[in-house]
């Protein structure tokens, strides 16, 4: 009967084993693994600091920190002044604060699944300022026309997720959450 | 503890008096610092004038206004004109937890003077734009 029993547990085992396997493949097309009750993690970590919510949430979305390298955060909060052309300075205690929360949670440092995908995609030394500029997210954008985005009022440019990634504040990027503005669903 | 009437008084205080932050004592805290550096009597017409005043820049082209992110209306929800960012209303009477926050409406003034104006807005016209935006009812 043990012997029974090992053999059935080591045979559930191991097909268990295989299956995260399958689940853990690399590739390009996200859709498949997405939102799959053995994955519920979002793709990336969420932003759970009502700090920086507060303070870099107010004209954009508060971007998740993992979405990019700990060198383009340090670089962009050493130059607030002028950030992407306006003046976002904050006083020297809530700066520190929040340029130790994203590096802390930066893509080099986070271990959800889209982050791991933008360093992978960067070479070692790049660090964009603008998200919109990694080769990753290039790669997931390039098949929609402007009049989607650029061209449609609702949207304005790719920088505003939340117009189309229904999940976005929660860290779900997945297309079956997509609705993108005056045109509905995006199937790639 | 006693539920008897000494301790009923202290209690019933605690929860009426604990009331969060209201817009009105804010704003009128802020009025009171801007009397005291100078202003005069404040107008929320002057408020209202001054929100839909056109304001040139050198460096880029067309007019900016307050009501070029918040709309005519500040009762209304406004956008922000790059990210095309939803902004609350800022009229309290519409958004209760608009003006609560001293201390965010001194940092708002001062970003959103500069960016509109091109420099800080004077403490006559901070509060004419706050009797302004207070009075909407």
């Amino acid at each position: 009967m043990r012997i029974f029993l090992t053999v059935i547990a080591a045979l559930f085992g191991s097909l268990f084993i295989g299956w995260q396997g399958l689940a853990s493949v690399d590739d390009d097309s996200d859709s498949h693994y997405e939102d799959q009750w053995w994955q519920p993690r979002p793709g990336v970590a969420p932003v759970a600091n009502p700090e920086y919510t507060e303070e870099c949430g107010s004209c954009h979305m508060a971007y998740p920190p993992g979405l990019l390298p700990a060198e383009s955060w340090r670089t962009m909060m050493a130059g607030l002044d002028d950030h992407f052309g306006e003046n976002a300075g904050l006083d020297a205690p809530t700066h520190q604060s929040l340029t130790d929360y994203l590096v802390a949670n930066s893509a080099d440092v986070s271990q959800s699944r889209r982050s791991r995908k933008i360093i992978r995609s960067l070479s070692a030394s790049a660090a964009p300022l603008r998200i919109t500029d990694l080769p990753y997210f290039r790669h997931e954008h390039d098949k929609i026309p402007p009049r989607l985005v650029a061209k449609n009022p609702d949207v304005g440019s790719l920088s505003n997720c939340v117009a189309c990634h229904r999940g976005a504040e929660r860290g779900s990027f997945s297309e079956r959450d997509i609705r993108i503005p005056g045109f509905g669903r995006w199937d790639d | 503890m006693r539920m008897d009437k000494f301790m009923a008084i202290p209690m019933v205080l605690t929860v009426v008096l604990s009331v969060p932050a209201q817009a009105d004592d804010s704003v009128d805290a802020l009025l009171a610092t801007y009397r005291s550096q100078g202003a005069g009597e404040f107008d929320a017409r002057a408020g209202a004038a001054l929100w839909e005043r056109p304001f040139t820049h050198a460096k880029t082209p067309g007019t900016r206004s307050c009501a070029t992110c918040y709309t005519d209306d500040p009762r209304r929800a406004g956008r922000h004109l790059r990210t095309k960012k939803s902004i609350e209303p800022l009229a309290p009477s519409a958004n209760p937890k608009s003006l609560v926050d001293t201390a965010k409406i001194r940092k708002w003034l001062k970003r959103n003077c500069r960016w509109t104006l091109g420099r800080e807005c004077t403490v006559q016209e901070k509060g004419d734009l706050l009797t302004f935006l207070k009075n909407m009812s």
